[in-house]
């Protein structure tokens, strides 16, 4: 199978959508004629003009109020936060306005947004443009929250958001834009709310998304080595959560291990983990173990910044010390 | 008075009076205990939105705020399943999921109204996108207060419209005060108009006690952005006759005020026109204020029978779900 980037794949589905469906237009900052910061829309304005690819204003909130407007009378838009650090810009429109819209009119409206943005760490950009939020929106029914960690992930999950008909928070990683993976030729979707089992094994159950599932396979390479077999789930859906792959692989491996980069009070772990007990607590031999960013603002110092976020390493020791 | 037929006479007057009736029974189903809640009641201002709704299509879009039940009346909402909702009842507009704060008929165009000052105006812009887009000739109309003036959306929202020139008449139902706080106390530039001038559309005051002139003004701006002409402002002064909610006890201005308001209400001053120019006569205005009365106690009798939610509707509607097949299929 042919391998192409994160970027490209995003940008393939991008591409693709737009010629299936004339509904589906693109809006945000400095997506058009730049093409994006991180490059994602690149060559869009120029293949479908600039009144289905739209550069805004630095407005977030408006891109993000116009977009729900857009969706509720007939379109399917796809807007752009830049960074997931400026979704506090927005956020009243996200969670008061586009997640609850459907509900509080009695479901007479149907919400296809999709809102993309970037986050985590890995850029030294400190504290604004660092972050790894996904956690907050996890606290709002109504959204779905959508992390993909694989080219071939990327693209068939971006293409399922456009076609859903709730509204979608696709959360990218700026470490991953330029990773390559197998990515079909063809046409195909990626289910949202469904886990995938990315490596199976029988030992230790580690559920990782985004960045972190490359380094938990990469730990999971390590200590095949040495003969432990983890099995490394990526949930690829944090709302709603594919509890039941997740719980069916700890029923068998008796560990859970939850990798997380965004901070740890609080953050996707808690949540995971909490719902392994709920499901398989009889199953457990261990208590459940949470690897997660440290809890502080993003340092700007390259040597603080990997101090602050897991790595394969780490989660390489932990499963090591969880197994011993 | 010579551009108003009698049909049409009927209609504002009719409506005005449902919109103010239908308040007043709102406050005396609170005040008897049968309704709870927050009501934020349009009483007083009826002009406005009667005579900006008269001047649309019933295909066109509006977005209503937190005082919005008369929005939703004039949006063409059912009177008994506007007040089933105001009572949280399954027979509600929104099934009883929406309340007074969310009093809507999303199904009549009206995209919302909102608990959130300000919260709507990003929806109108991307409206009169989608209309833009699909290249229809509806508008948006999106109403908000003197309040939501001074949020950060309200120029977001103005700015993305007049730099896209969206179809989209932005009316502003200045009532003085943003709860407590007047125009003087929150805005460093009390003329509102003022506020549209860097967004490169139109604007124009006008009195919003009056539904004539609400109805012209309004006609006029829609008929321009159906043509492409990009969107307006129009502040309408007006004034809510109750407090900000009905806890609130109005310490921040006179009775003397409230009555210079009230010698000019909307429905009275329209009606004594109407007699006056031989359009109506009193007898028609009390056949008016009768049909009216029956219609709204109607409602009310309608909504309090209604049944509550059943409990499985708690977790419907989060979200869509398909009725048949996936998209994965």
């Amino acid at each position: 199978m042919r391998e192409i980037t994160y970027r490209q794949a995003l940008n393939e589905a991008l591409a693709e959508e737009m010629d299936r469906d004339p509904s589906v237009f693109l809006m945000g900052e400095d997506i058009a004629i730049y093409g994006g910061a991180y490059g994602v829309t690149a060559g869009l304005m120029q293949r479908f003009g600039e009144e289905r690819v739209r550069d805004t204003a630095i407005s977030e909130a408006a891109i993000i109020g116009a977009g729900l407007g857009a969706a509720i009378t007939g379109l399917r838009p796809v807007v752009e936060i830049m960074y997931v650090d400026f979704m506090g810009i927005c956020l009243e429109q996200v969670n008061n306005q586009v997640a609850k819209i459907r509900y509080m009119f009695g479901g007479k409206t149907r919400v296809p947004l999709v809102i993309r943005t970037e986050g985590g760490a890995g850029r030294t950009l400190g504290a604004h443009h660092s972050q790894s939020l996904e956690a907050w929106f996890l606290h709002i029914p109504g959204l779905k929250v959508v992390m993909p960690s694989t080219p071939a992930d990327a693209k068939g999950l971006l293409k399922s958001a456009i076609r859903e008909e709730n509204p979608i928070l696709f959360i990218e990683h700026k470490m991953l834009y330029n990773t390559k993976g197998p990515v079909p030729e063809g046409e195909y979707l990626v289910p949202i709310g469904r886990a995938e089992v990315k490596r199976p094994g029988r030992d230790v159950t580690i559920v990782a998304h985004s960045r972190m599932l490359l380094f938990a396979l990469e730990a999971a390479e390590r200590l095949a080595g040495e003969g432990i077999e983890a099995e490394v789930i990526d949930p690829r859906t944090l709302l709603p959560l594919d509890i039941e792959t997740i719980a069916a692989s700890v029923r068998r491996t008796h560990r859970a291990v939850l990798v997380e980069e965004g901070t740890r009070t609080g953050g996707t772990g808690a949540e995971i983990g909490l719902q392994i007990m709920e499901h398989c607590f009889d199953y457990l031999d261990a208590p459940i173990r949470r690897i997660a960013g440290a809890d502080v603002p993003m340092p700007k110092s390259p040597v603080l910044e990997k101090l602050t976020i897991p790595d394969p390493d780490r989660i390489y020791r932990e499963v090591r010390e969880l197994l011993a | 008075m010579k551009k108003i037929n009698k049909s049409e006479a009927r209609f504002l007057l009719k409506q005005m009076m449902e919109i103010r009736k239908f308040e007043e029974a709102v406050m005396d189903l609170l005040a008897r205990g049968i309704a709870d809640g927050g009501s934020h009641l349009y009483a007083g201002e009826e002009a406005v939105a009667v005579g900006a709704m008269a001047a649309i299509r019933t295909d066109d879009y509006i977005t209503s705020t937190h005082r919005g039940h008369g929005h939703a009346i004039a949006k063409g909402g059912s009177l008994p399943h506007l007040m089933a909702e105001i009572l949280g009842k399954q027979t509600g507009v929104c099934k009883g999921k929406g309340g007074s704060l969310h009093l809507a008929d999303v199904s009549q165009g009206n995209l919302g109204a909102n608990g959130v000052v300000g919260g709507s105006l990003g929806i109108a812009a991307g409206a009169g996108l989608s209309i833009r887009l699909r290249a229809t000739d509806q508008v948006v109309l999106c109403f908000f207060g003197d309040g939501a003036t001074n949020t950060g959306l309200f120029h977001e929202a103005l700015n993305m419209t007049g730099r896209w020139s969206l179809p989209v008449i932005f009316i502003c139902e200045n009532n003085l005060y943003g709860m407590s706080v007047s125009v003087e106390r929150a805005c460093a530039v009390t003329d509102l108009t003022q506020k549209a001038v860097p967004y490169r559309m139109p604007a124009e005051c006008l009195d919003g006690m009056d539904v004539l002139a609400v109805r012209e003004a309004v006609a006029r701006r829609v008929a321009a952005a159906r043509k492409g002409g990009g969107p307006a402002f129009l502040v309408a002064n007006t004034y809510r006759y109750y407090g900000h909610s009905r806890s609130d006890p109005r310490v921040y201005r006179t009775r003397e005020e409230e009555k210079n308001w009230k010698d000019r209400d909307c429905i009275e001053q329209f009606a004594a026109r109407l007699v006056k120019a031989g359009i109506l006569t009193q007898a028609e205005v009390d056949e008016c204020d009768r049909e009216t009365a029956a219609a709204i106690a109607a409602a009310v009798e309608f909504a309090i029978q209604s049944p509550d939610p059943a409990p499985e509707e708690l977790y419907r509607d989060v979200y869509y779900e398909a009725e048949e097949g996936s998209i994965y299929a």
